[in-house]
């Protein structure tokens, strides 16, 4: 009787799961033929090697001296500057804005919290355009920046637009689960500390945080992982090699250049990099759901 | 005295929540704005026209014939992509809730993988696999499909979870007390209380493929299967008119409109069926904020 329920449930789950397997998983292994597999002598074109015996790591070597060391080097590094000053800055604007929100709206929540939900559903080319078009040469920004005698080019290449564009284009997905995670808590607790004489800094450090640590690192990671594998902001914002992130490669490897190997690679390299993150958020996620559940 | 010490406190938030809602929303507005000027800028006013909507009878998005072409591929995409992915999440929902052992771990591992990997990784992972290992799929139509339901399953998977849970066993348990089998509990207990999370589902979807730019641009074949973002992407970079910002628009409207649909939709549902919750739990649903 239990044995056949189990059986009922797991074919529900077999088309979906036969779905992931065949469409997710399976290409992260054709990725790793292509990565460690030849060059065809006549078009130089990348022959996947699909028995993992015969993985040749000739090239793999190369890309990994040329991310540590090499003319990649510089690409990975501002990858991970970026990101960092992006996430510095989404927690600067988002954390204040999400705390309010769940904290000190009163009756004006559901209206603040449907003004904060619209950026969430606008697409984010719309909002890389909108800047695109401020941002230009004889934009509404730019020629409001003139009167104040500064004269910028904003679109060419400088890493303040890039930063400030992913943070625009990220942050409402920081906002609104921060906001789930600071509106679940049990404000009574900080109320308690406040009582028992904490000053409100104390009160926020020593509970507050403590108590939403694990949801504030998942949903940081939940924006970090994009932004990482971003090219289009960049691509949009900046256009110039000077700003360029590990995605605009792996794009112009695999979408541009006859070196789809170098971009099989660096797929790889970036998701055994993000892997940590992920590792880390599972065990944020899972800590989340104790804290709120127990 | 407390009073006042609290309204001391919460001055700079308010300054800031309303300095964040200003910054994200008026450039959007001013972009919108722009796709009704009456000259070829998108950023010197030149008086108000429809010319770049509806009347210029080759540049205007509804006449271009290319701009019509990638509006109808946007549509038939995220059309076809709700009709595979939902039935597809929905069972596959149903059976990771219930599974035990070894197997349902693998099963949730892999349905929660997708949320958390960069576009970047699924769609070049997609690209190197249709043109290498399942060559009988073409770039184009059929592997943009194939990308947009692998990439959007995992939240139908999420939002239906979230709703089994919520509901619990016991209205199966009931009617399978009263005699019927597994499957008719399924059927005639369950399958409706679903319901807000099948519509949840329809509304994230749909805004999601509609908006993709990232797997459905590695995934395309040129201009036969160009979509609204691949085609606002490509002219951002040149000197367009603001048709783009028109095409743009255009694309807000579509995920806002079946958003709002979705919204009203479900609060008149859990209204009908006495549940509580409004607008504030129907937000929730489409926003997966609390998950």
């Amino acid at each position: 009787m239990l044995k056949s329920s189990h059986r009922l449930w797991a074919g529900f789950a077999i088309p979906g799961t036969v779905w992931l397997i065949a469409l997710f998983a399976v290409p992260f292994y054709v990725v790793a033929c292509v990565a460690f597999g030849t060059i065809g002598p006549i078009f130089r074109d990348a022959v996947p090697q699909w028995s993992p015996l015969a993985w040749d790591f000739a090239q793999a070597q190369q890309i990994a001296i040329s991310l540590a060391a090499g003319p990649l080097q510089g690409v990975a590094l501002r990858t991970i500057f970026y990101v960092a000053c992006a996430m510095v800055v989404c927690f600067a604007v988002g954390f204040p804005v999400a705390y309010y929100l769940a904290r000190h709206a009163g009756k004006q929540k559901l209206m603040l919290l449907v003004l904060i939900i619209v950026p969430f559903w606008v697409n984010y080319l719309m909002r890389m355009l909108a800047w695109v078009n401020l941002l230009s040469t004889d934009g509404l920004f730019t020629r409001f920046m003139r009167i104040f005698g500064i004269n910028y080019n904003w679109l060419d290449g400088s890493p303040v637009t890039v930063i400030i564009g992913l943070v625009y284009g990220y942050i409402p997905f920081l906002i609104l689960p921060l906001f789930g995670t600071l509106e679940r808590l049990d404000w009574r607790l900080v109320e308690a500390a406040r009582d028992l004489g904490a000053n409100s800094w104390q009160a926020f450090r020593l509970v507050t945080m403590p108590m939403s640590k694990a949801g504030i690192v998942a949903a940081g990671i939940l924006i970090a992982l994009p932004m990482f594998g971003d090219y289009y902001t960049n691509d949009l914002l900046s256009r110039s090699p000077s700003t360029e992130m590990i995605g605009n490669q792996i794009d112009f490897f695999l979408n541009a250049s006859s070196q789809p190997q170098n971009g099989a690679l660096l797929v790889l390299a970036l998701s055994i990099f993000l892997l940590l993150f992920m590792s880390f958020y599972l065990r944020s996620t899972g800590q989340a759901a104790r804290q709120t559940t127990g | 005295m407390g009073r006042s010490r609290n309204i001391k406190q919460t001055s700079p938030l308010v300054f800031m929540i309303w300095g964040y809602i200003i910054w994200s929303l008026v450039p959007v507005i001013i972009a919108v704005i722009y796709s009704f000027n009456d000259g070829r800028s998108r950023t010197v006013w030149q008086g108000f026209s429809l010319r770049w909507w509806f009347t210029d009878p080759y540049a205007s998005i509804f006449h271009n014939a290319e701009t019509r072409g990638a509006i109808g591929h946007s549509l038939v995409l995220a059309i076809v992509t709700l009709l595979v992915v939902t039935p597809l999440g929905i069972t596959l929902a149903v059976g990771a809730q219930r599974m035990r052992g070894r197997g349902a771990r693998l099963v949730q591992a892999l349905t929660a993988a997708p949320l958390i990997t960069p576009e970047i990784v699924v769609g070049a992972a997609l690209l190197i696999t249709f043109t290498r290992l399942f060559t009988a799929i073409p770039l184009g139509f059929a592997a943009q499909l194939l990308g947009n339901v692998t990439f959007s399953l995992s939240s139908v998977v999420v939002i239906v979870r979230a709703r089994l849970v919520s509901i619990g066993a016991s209205f199966e348990e009931a009617a399978r007390d009263l005699g019927a089998t597994r499957l008719q509990a399924l059927r005639y207990a369950l399958l409706p209380m679903l319901w807000p999370s099948v519509m949840a589902s329809l509304v994230v979807v749909f805004a999601t493929v509609i908006d993709d730019f990232v797997i459905t641009s590695f995934l395309s074949a040129g201009v036969s299967s160009e979509t609204v973002p691949l085609r606002i992407y490509s002219s951002v970079k040149g000197g367009a008119t603001p048709a783009l910002n028109a095409l743009a628009t255009l694309l807000v409207l579509a995920s806002f409109s079946v958003l709002i649909v979705g919204l009203f939709g479900l609060a008149a549902w859990r209204k009908q069926q006495g549940e509580r919750g409004g607008l504030r739990a129907a937000l929730a649903d489409v926003t997966q904020m609390d998950n």
